[in-house]
């Protein structure tokens, strides 16, 4: 409360200041607690008024009351004042505070400068094109704003116009730093621990109702890009991670150390590119069966492939799958076993099911057939929306309520074939994926979240055995829409939709799929791939020097294009020369327009009578008093005269 | 510009329109004369008239002055007038028994000087201090003249016999030097059939109140000027600078002057701002004296001006 501010700020330059707080806070409100949206927008609207009305801003006691009210519930709710969430909650918090400061430029200027910084905040939550347009869009009113402080009194278009000019001589320069700047694999500084939380995908455990939750997704979890003919549908299977334990309700991957896998190859290889969206954890969901990795990823010995460290940003990743494979003819006995324990108790009516179908049997494959065939016949139903299930699951599944989803499914087969004495596991992973005709990427969605089963035979070791295809076919041969029964409450993005509709989601996934590859995917391998198409073979030495120097190069050439402009003639003479050219005719370089329009009404009186507006309007915008209306008559005029002539 | 029926700009009527039409009725077929020396006035700017005897350079004086209502007093220049003849002299009055100044036919509104070249340079020095001090110093005092000032001189092509021509200097005093020329033909007849034009000014009433002329050359100083044109003049001096022909090129003083001229031009057209057609227009009457050819005394044809003209291109 200083008598006197040493830079006063003056009414005209406080609403850029509003709308550059807005526009840089405003996205985050889809993310922090309603509580601080609704905190910042009464200070904004208080802040707003008390311009309105001119009168004096907030009292430094007022302030600090407000600012301590607003950290301890920003404390209350995240437990700190650092990390993503809550870091960028204290920041909106302060931009929304600081606009019942503004009192001098400094001020101003910390707000500007917050707001450039609260834009990089927003990509932790999403970088896709929608937050790309409109953090451009800010950017733009952020730097309109920071022109304001220069210029108070400028008219708000020409204020737009020169901020989007500042930033328009700024972009050669961000192409260069974004071809060349050297690509670090991992962030350049330390994100703060909380940054990747909120991501959905496979967990490592798996209880009834998982999958059919994360069904519920539209989110995609990759896609893919075959190097020749894609595989047909059912032989899609993206495997993720395999569960093993079981102890009555939970499958858990086994604690058991892995050995090497031992895959035979049965068929041709299939190659393709996977662009994986973060999830959060290492697997890689590659096509069952991998044989071919990228250099630092692995299989788990259960056949999944796993990255170095938990997938935290979107990969690309060359794999190669081999469909038709046999898998560890001889497994270790501690993994045969392992995969036939159950719980001690419970269940004991498919405990009872399969010994019968044991006892009964000619073999295991005898077993298995029994089991789908059950499976078939008898009246299950494929539902997202699956009853509850009480204590003995897999029973009250398979003897009561009969509908369930693929976990269900895959949870009952895995059961009853270790009663039956067959080893078995359950694999999650996805199934499927929708070909988009755009790109020719195949998109696998959350949706196509899936579980199925293996059993190990003598001599085939583990083979893929899918019981929901047993129950409901069409889901592995058409996907999930066409599997789930008529009248189920389908999430939105998964209706069916008109064809045009389908087409535009298509197309809209395709440019997203284009700006993930080709703008965010630009990693150190796409930028030595560019180089080298462009001759240049180059390490990050040799790339700082060609940055500096395209730096050098743009910097000359964006001083040549303004020097240039300052040159260039105004808009009126530039008008004014369209106008001959456009009737054909020139002014002789001492003759006055007067004296042109004179020896055209000489020469041609109906032209003339056409160009006289122009000449008017020129002479109005060039000589008389400024009037922002005459440049725009001149075109219009100007634009009114008939083409040349052939002469 | 010239003859042009429908003005793409201006041609707003005002209150020299009047005044124009009155002098073109005195003085037949010369209405950019008339135009030009009206626009000299309302720049506040001194007239250099020059021409042979008998075209109607003392008529045209005479016109004006009857037409603006201004208080008129003319001197005709000979070899013998003295500095005093024009500014007055202090004579002892036996009455009051002390000096009393009897002013001269400076101090008038309006001037004429006729034939300013006949006089010795000592004569002319002094009416040329005045009309640039717009006060005179007699015996150590200074005395202001009335204002409006107005200077219209006429002078005898120098190589006329016995004559002082202006020095340069002198010359740069005078905002506008025109020639009027022979009239042409139609024009000489209706003159030959009506008679002295003189006796015609003679009977011509004022046009104008006293202050209105002040106010007026208030409006003309209030024409716009923009930056572009600025260019243009600046164009035009630089012209002159680089140009070969010519010993000096224009002084800054000149531009000034140019300018001021180019407003009452576009006054007189009836527009509020100054376009390079009036600049254009004021440039001869304006340049002319100022400038020198290289080689001899001699000043720049009217062929050579317009040579410059067309070569300056208008930016």
């Amino acid at each position: 409360m200083k008598s006197s501010q040493p830079d006063p700020l003056s009414r005209e330059q406080t609403p850029w200041l509003f709308a550059a707080a807005v526009v840089t806070t405003l996205p985050h409100t889809l993310q922090q607690p309603w509580w601080l949206s609704a905190f910042g927008a009464l200070l904004f609207a208080w802040a707003f008024l008390l311009w309105r009305e001119d009168r004096r801003l907030p009292g430094r006691w007022i302030l600090l009351a407000l600012v301590v009210a607003g950290v301890a519930a920003i404390l209350a709710d995240f437990r700190t004042l650092f990390g993503r969430e809550a870091g960028v909650a204290t920041l909106v918090l302060f931009m929304a505070m600081k606009l019942l400061e503004l009192r001098s430029r400094r001020d101003a200027t910390v707000i500007v400068m917050l707001g450039y910084f609260l834009l990089l905040t927003h990509y932790f939550h999403s970088q896709d094109i929608p937050t790309g347009l409109w953090l451009l869009f800010a950017l733009w009113v952020v730097t309109a704003a920071l022109v304001r402080l220069q210029a108070a009194t400028m008219p708000p278009r020409e204020n737009l116009v020169q901020a989007g000019s500042l930033l328009a001589q700024a972009l050669p320069f961000m192409l260069v730093l974004y071809l060349l700047f050297p690509r670090i694999n991992g962030p350049l500084w330390g994100l703060p621990a909380d940054a990747f939380t909120g991501q959905t995908g496979l967990s490592d455990s798996m209880a009834p109702g998982n999958i059919a939750n994360l069904v519920r997704s539209g989110e995609i979890a990759f896609r893919v890009r075959f190097d020749e003919v894609p595989p047909a549908r059912q032989q899609l299977y993206w495997r993720g991670p395999v569960l093993e334990n079981f102890d009555g309700r939970i499958w858990r991957q086994a604690t058991r150390p892995a050995s090497p896998e031992r895959i035979e190859e049965l068929g041709p290889r299939i190659a393709y590119e996977m662009t994986l969206e973060a999830h959060g954890q290492r697997w890689l969901l590659a096509l069952d069966a991998p044989v071919a990795l990228p250099a630092d990823a692995k299989l788990d010995g259960r056949l999944a492939a796993l990255a170095p460290r938990p997938v935290d940003k979107r990969q690309r990743l060359r794999l190669s799958s081999s469909p038709a494979y046999r898998l560890n003819t001889a497994e270790s006995p501690l993994s045969l076993s392992d995969n036939l324990r159950l719980p001690a108790n419970g269940n004991p009516q498919t405990r009872e099911l399969a010994r019968n179908w044991q006892a009964q049997a000619n073999g295991p494959a005898e077993v298995i057939a029994r089991a789908l065939r059950h499976f078939r016949e008898e009246s299950f139903h494929y539902t997202l929306q699956p009853p509850l299930l009480g204590r003995d699951g897999i029973d009250d599944f398979l003897f009561r309520t009969r509908r369930g989803f693929c976990e269900h499914y895959a949870a009952a087969f895995v059961v009853l074939m270790r009663n039956a004495g067959i080893p078995a596991r359950v694999v999650t992973g996805y199934q499927g994926g929708e070909m988009n005709p755009r790109d020719g990427y195949l998109v696998v969605r959350q949706s196509e979240a899936h579980a199925w089963a293996e059993v190990w035979l003598e001599k085939r070791g583990w083979v893929r055995v899918d019981p929901t295809a047993a129950v409901a076919p069409e889901r592995i041969e058409r996907g999930i829409v066409d599997a789930l029964p008529a009248g189920e409450p389908l999430p939105a993005f998964l209706m069916r939709h008109g064809d045009w509709l389908r087409d535009l989601r298509h197309r809209w996934e395709a440019l997203n799929n284009a700006w993930n590859q080709h703008i965010l995917g630009y990693d150190t391998q796409r930028q030595r791939d560019l180089l080298s198409r462009l001759g240049f073979e180059v390490d990050w030495r040799q790339l700082i020097i060609a940055l500096g120097l395209a730096c050098a190069i743009v910097l000359a050439l964006v001083t040549a294009w303004s020097l240039r402009q300052r040159i260039r003639p105004a808009p009126e003479i530039r008008l004014w020369h369209r106008a001959q050219r456009r009737i054909g005719i020139h002014c002789a370089p001492g003759e006055t327009p007067l004296a042109f329009a004179a020896r055209l009404r000489a020469a041609d009186p109906a032209l003339a009578a056409r160009f006289d507006p122009v000449v008017r309007h020129f002479l109005l915008a060039r000589y008389a008093p400024d009037n922002p209306t005459s440049l725009a008559a001149l075109a219009a005029a100007v634009n009114r005269l008939p083409r040349r002539r052939i002469a | 510009m010239r003859s042009n029926n429908t003005p793409i700009l201006g041609g707003r009527p005002h209150a020299f329109t009047p005044i124009l039409d009155a002098a073109n009725q005195v003085i037949l077929g010369k209405p950019t004369e008339v135009r030009l020396a009206a626009a000299c006035l309302l720049a506040g700017g001194h007239l250099l008239i020059e021409d042979l005897p008998g075209l109607g350079k003392t008529t045209l004086a005479h016109t004006l002055a009857r037409l603006l209502g201004l208080q008129f007093a003319r001197v005709q220049f000979t070899a013998d007038l003295l500095p005093a003849d024009i500014t007055g002299v202090s004579i002892f009055d036996r009455e009051h028994g002390g000096f009393r100044f009897i002013p001269g036919p400076v101090f008038s509104q309006l001037l004429l000087a006729d034939e300013i070249n006949r006089a010795t340079p000592k004569t002319q020095s002094a009416l040329l201090e005045a009309m640039e001090e717009g006060q005179v110093s007699i015996e150590g005092e200074s005395r202001t003249l009335p204002s409006p000032f107005f200077v219209i001189a006429t002078q005898n092509p120098a190589d006329q016999i016995g004559t002082f021509p202006l020095p340069e200097s002198q010359l740069d005093r005078f905002l506008m030097r025109i020639e009027l020329g022979y009239p042409d033909r139609d024009a000489e007849r209706a003159l030959l059939a009506a008679g002295s034009r003189r006796q015609a000014s003679d009977q011509l009433s004022s046009l104008l109140a006293p202050e209105q002329l002040p106010q007026l050359q208030a409006e003309v100083a209030a024409v716009h000027v923009s930056p572009a044109l600025i260019d243009y003049v600046q164009a035009l001096i630089e012209a002159t600078r680089n140009h070969a022909g010519f010993r000096h090129g224009l002084s800054p003083r000149a531009g000034l002057a140019l300018l001021s001229a180019a407003r009452a031009w576009a006054w007189l057209t009836g527009r509020d701002m100054v376009l390079p057609d009036d600049v254009q227009a004021v440039f001869g009457p304006v340049a002319r004296h100022r400038l020198h050819g290289a080689q001899g005394g001699k000043l720049a044809g009217r062929a050579e001006i317009d040579a410059l003209l067309a070569g300056v291109a208008i930016p």
